[in-house]
């Protein structure tokens, strides 16, 4: 039996029946990691010390016959853009490259507090900005479909970790579609959840408007459980909704009869690879196969979205990182000759390009006279964008599309055409800039790589979404599939 | 049309040391990329609120309590350059 | 020469008094080790988030009422972005163009004539870290950064620039910070840094309807810092405009020791603060019943304070505002009048003597060794008669230093007056015997040989001699 290829489900009830034991399944995902890491490089950092010994601890409360959460002795791989107590934590960029915490990210506590153990910290685009993590300062993390090809970004190693059984879960985060579209890449389940839904304290901010932490598993089931554990209100957190979370597992129900399920006609348009529409529309059918309502719709304002987003994003991000200037933690410049200078120095080479990049456009769209046709402006269509959703979801109870207009690209392919590589995002930018919440799951492959679905859901209706999402899984096979290293 | 000038200004205001090079370069990108956000122009926001927050939320606030500090060596720990007690930087001016 | 007008704005900062900071929950508390009063938060860790203070608003809304203001129906935070080694997230989280409160004014007396000086508007905002240099920031080959106060709640308030001269500058200050003190929301203390004051300063021809070019002064850290260095940028912007110059909007820095302002001049000042709401904090909507409670409890205000004074007490005016100038002064005397109703009486002694030995002892009067009891006691004493007006001086000053009630003090030694007409007259028919000359003088009209004479009796008794009863005498004798 190879543990690291079951689901966290599966494994529990493993657990329980004392079939194994959590450090045996801790070794045994942690053997995966050695004999495939060379080839994929996910992670940044290892645990290994630390999982074990919580796994002990889990053993020992299987012992003593206490009852275990769900998640309980599950290795678990956390996007090193999330602050972990004591682990080096680097958001991949050389400006942080020695920062250790001294506090946890609340969903890794509530991770911990669940029993789950944290292998390592996976690798990224640098401060979560890119689409392949080939932005990551350290290295590329490969495409374990495809070792040629990217897995898709900003959390590419989370991915890429869940894909080649390195984690049976992981933790990333999705400010324009970093979870969903590596899951799409990776043939894995990737969401989002509404903004508000996750607390973002201890994540590393990106653009903090956007941002939202959720879950990467192997099937929805998983989806459901890691869902319920990193939910909920958290006091730290200001933007953190205060509401009940449900019990997301009781939507795992194979059933989407009556269900309004709409495609924007936008997402299905030019731009999008005939293979992928091929996908999407065979999706399509068999929800209405299946007893759902399919039909198409429009969001008017989707061309928008793109410059929208990328406005918005980099004017929050150019604030973010103003912070990371050497004098408290991470790099520093030893040469500066004044603290200007050593700001400028210890930034110019602590940063790589894309950030650089982001930081100068948004620097530009917040500075003096070009506040009200860049921000402001992007803040306004943003309006619009939300309203888009919210008419739709007036006659429809999800929304489906593609997660990315293609399957996962090579290496170098758009690495120095900052368009093309923004424009992978143009599926999954909007969800984030309504906050509403949105699912990636695999539906099918195309030159044996994995197509991407993604459905969208009204804010917080993340059980409609796992409940469609489950109801095709449980009539597909796609996620069944593991791939060759 | 933003001139190697404005790069400079941008780049000042942001901190950052640009290489002739980059800056030659960051002057086309941001060029290249706000122009295809022109695209926005065409829209009429005049009556549109903006959108700063997807939740309606409004009023978070705590109590006025005092917490746990973290200990001056964790404060320090992670520091590049320090002077006993305090985070060391270059002279100011 | 050409007559001009000068005209002031202020920009005052008043850390706030609570106990945590504003957005996380370190101690507020001065004068902490080096970097112990920080947490993740206010070190602006990566990750962190910032949670709004309730205290902070309410403390803010106290101090927006008590002068005058609108409260915002909502309000919201903003970043402010600049670049400084004390300010952990190189940004500012302030407010910008939806402040708590806007529209205030209060009231200042100048040459006995009141004028109303505009309130723009009052924000909320965090402080920075502190900076320490070896030898001058100019000199000093580092600087080290001590983050205790980043994150200290702070409001600004920002006058309009309605102030005519350094001394209306100076009256505008001393009303703000009365007010302020009296709301209880801050020290308001000048020398701990917790009062703060920036000003915008530019002249024009007198009549003309127009701004003139202004500078922004700093580092101003006492009172009479401000008004020394107003009056020296006043000066030097007429000169400048006299020799034909131009004045440069700039920043200039007060130096005390030299008594100039100096221009800040450096690349560092290129300042575009590039605003934008701080998407980690969520709009504030203020309710209206929250905004009347605090409204009901605003103590009474200097202003209303110094009326009642005048109305009540008969007090002059003078007396009154200067009694009035601090919560706690007014306090104390109102504790005196309360066991000696004798306004004027008390004010004399409060405005005087107390005032006095206050102010070289440098104690504050809450922490006054004589008790407003005590004050009273003393001047029933007085009243009685038990001790002169001269003796009663010397007491007072006993008491400020031990503490002890005046009776005591006045037994212990012997201070008791000597109103006994026998007693006197014996010393007065010795002093007559004794000064022949000074008995002449009088005699020819010298008024002042008597003040000798009377002299010559408190010396012999120490003072203790009943003054109105001595001087009876040598007139009954000498005329």
């Amino acid at each position: 039996m190879q543990l690291f290829r079951l689901t966290a489900h599966e494994l529990h009830n493993l657990l329980i029946n004392k079939e194994i034991s959590a450090e045996e399944l801790n070794s045994a995902v942690f053997d995966r990691i050695e004999a495939v890491e060379d080839k994929i490089a996910a992670y940044t950092i290892r645990t290994k010390e630390r999982a074990i010994e919580r796994a002990r601890m889990v053993d020992r409360q299987i012992r003593a016959g206490e009852k275990i959460s769900p998640l309980a002795g599950i290795p678990i791989a956390v996007k090193d853009n999330m602050c972990t107590d004591g682990i080096r934590t680097t958001a991949s960029s050389k400006i942080l490259y020695n920062f250790i915490p001294p506090y946890s990210a609340t969903v890794v506590e509530k991770l911990e507090a669940a029993g789950a153990t944290v292998v390592g910290k996976t690798n990224l685009d640098e401060f979560a900005m890119g689409s392949s993590t080939e932005n990551s300062a350290f290295f590329p993390t490969r495409n374990p479909w495809d070792t040629g090809r990217v897995p898709g970004g900003s959390s590419g190693g989370s991915a890429a970790a869940v894909c080649a059984g390195e984690a049976v879960c992981a933790l990333g985060s999705d400010t324009g579609g970093s979870i969903r579209q590596p899951a799409s890449f990776c043939g894995v389940v990737g969401m989002k959840p509404t903004y508000g839904a996750v607390s973002r304290y201890g994540l590393i901010a990106f653009a903090s408007s956007l941002d939202q932490i959720g879950p990467f598993s192997r099937d929805v089931t998983d989806c459901a459980l890691m869902l319920e554990a990193i939910c909920g209100h958290d006091p730290k957190d200001s933007t953190s909704a205060d509401y009940r979370v449900p019990e997301y597992t009781s939507s795992l129900v194979d059933d989407v009869r009556g269900l309004k399920i709409g495609v924007p006609e936008e997402y299905m348009a030019e731009g999008i690879s005939p293979e992928v529409r091929g996908a999407i529309i065979k999706a399509m059918s068999l929800l209405e196969s299946l007893g759902a309502e399919v039909d198409y719709t429009t969001l008017p304002h989707t061309e928008y979205a793109l410059p929208t987003y990328y406005l918005i994003a980099p004017a929050e991000a150019s604030s973010n990182l103003a912070r990371y200037d050497g004098v408290r933690y991470g790099f520093r410049a030893v040469e500066g000759e004044d603290v200007i200078d050593m700001f400028m120095k210890s930034r110019s080479r602590g940063f790589g390009p894309e950030v650089k990049r982001r930081i100068m456009l948004g620097t530009y769209a917040l500075s003096a006279g070009y506040y009200d046709a860049y921000y402001l402006k992007a803040l306004k269509v943003r309006t619009l964008i939300k309203e888009d959703y919210d008419r739709a979801f007036e006659k429809f109870d999800v929304l489906l599309s593609p997660t990315s207009p293609t399957t996962a690209f090579r290496f170098g392919e758009k690495v120095d055409d900052p368009i093309q590589m923004y424009l992978s995002d143009i599926c999954t930018i909007s969800v984030n800039l309504a906050g509403i919440p949105g699912i990636s799951l695999p539906c099918g492959f195309v030159d044996g790589m994995p197509v991407g679905l993604q459905l969208m859901g009204k804010h917080f209706d993340e059980g409609t979404l796992i409940r469609v999402a489950y109801t095709f899984e449980q009539n597909t096979n796609y996620h069944k599939r593991f791939p060759e290293i | 049309m933003i001139t190697e000038k404005d790069v400079d200004h941008v780049a000042l205001l942001g901190r950052l040391e640009l290489t002739g090079e980059e800056k030659e370069m960051f002057t086309k990108q941001l060029n290249d990329i706000l122009g295809h956000f022109q695209s926005l122009e065409r829209l009429d926001t005049e009556k549109v609120q903006p959108t700063a927050h997807v939740l309606p939320l409004q009023n978070v606030y705590r109590e006025d309590q005092v917490g746990r500090h973290i200990s001056r060596e964790d404060a320090l720990v992670n520091c590049p350059d320090r002077n006993e007690n305090y985070f060391k930087v270059p002279r100011i001016i | 020469m050409t007559q001009y007008e000068t005209v002031i704005g202020l920009e005052v900062h008043v850390e706030l008094k609570t106990r945590s900071k504003i957005f996380c929950d370190s101690t507020t508390e001065f004068g902490g080790e080096p970097n112990t009063h920080v947490c993740p938060v206010c070190l602006g860790l990566p990750g962190v988030l910032p949670v709004v203070n309730k205290t902070v608003v309410e403390y803010a809304i106290r101090a927006a009422l008590a002068l005058n203001c609108r409260i915002a129906h909502y309000s919201k935070f903003d970043r402010k972005n600049y670049y400084y080694p004390d300010m952990p997230k190189n940004y500012q989280i302030s407010q910008y163009d939806l402040p708590i409160a806007e529209h205030g004014h209060l009231n200042i007396e100048i040459n006995s004539e009141t004028r109303r000086i505009g309130i723009t508007r009052l924000h909320m905002e965090e402080d920075t870290g502190k900076l320490v240099h070896q030898g001058t920031i100019t000199t000093t080959p580092f600087s080290l950064v001590d983050y205790n106060r980043a994150g200290v709640p702070l409001i600004e308030i920002v006058s309009e620039p309605d102030l005519r001269s350094p001394e209306e500058a100076y009256e505008y200050l001393n009303k703000l910070k009365a007010i302020i003190q009296y709301t209880g929301v801050s020290d308001c203390k000048m020398e701990e840094g917790s009062l703060r004051c920036d000003a915008n300063v530019s002249v024009r021809p007198a009549g003309s309807m127009e701004f003139g070019t202004k500078t922004e002064i700093k580092n101003m850290n006492s009172f009479k810092a401000l008004q020394k260095a107003l009056t020296y940028e006043v000066e030097r912007q007429i000169e400048v405009l006299e020799e034909g110059g131009r004045i440069i909007q700039e920043t200039r820095t007060w130096d005390e020791g030299k008594g100039v302002t100096l221009s800040m001049r450096s690349k560092e000042f290129a300042h575009d603060y590039r605003y934008l709401p701080d998407p980690d904090l969520v709009p504030m909507v203020i309710d209206q019943e929250w905004v009347k409670k605090i409204q009901c409890s605003l103590p009474e205000l200097p202003d209303d304070r110094k009326d009642r004074y005048i109305r009540e007490f008969g007090l002059p005016a003078y007396d009154a505002m200067v009694l009035t100038n601090t919560k706690e002064l007014a306090d104390y005397f109102e504790a005196c009048v309360a066991a000696y109703p004798n306004p004027k009486a008390v004010s004399n002694w409060v405005m005087g003597d107390l005032s006095r030995l206050l102010n070289a002892g440098g104690v504050d009067v809450i922490k006054c060794p004589i008790k407003p009891g005590q004050l009273a006691a003393m001047l029933q004493l007085l009243e009685k008669g038990t001790i002169s007006g001269k003796i009663a001086k010397s007491v007072f000053e006993e008491m400020f230093a031990t503490g002890k009630d005046a009776e005591i003090i006045v037994k212990e030694k012997g201070l008791v007056q000597i109103s006994d007409e026998g007693a006197i007259a014996t010393i007065v028919d010795e002093v007559i015997a004794k000064n022949q000359k000074s008995v002449e003088d009088f005699r020819a009209g010298k008024d002042r040989a008597l003040g000798f004479l009377v002299g010559q009796v408190m010396k012999a008794t120490k003072g203790k001699a009943n003054p109105e009863l001595v001087n009876k005498l040598f007139k009954e004798r000498l005329s």
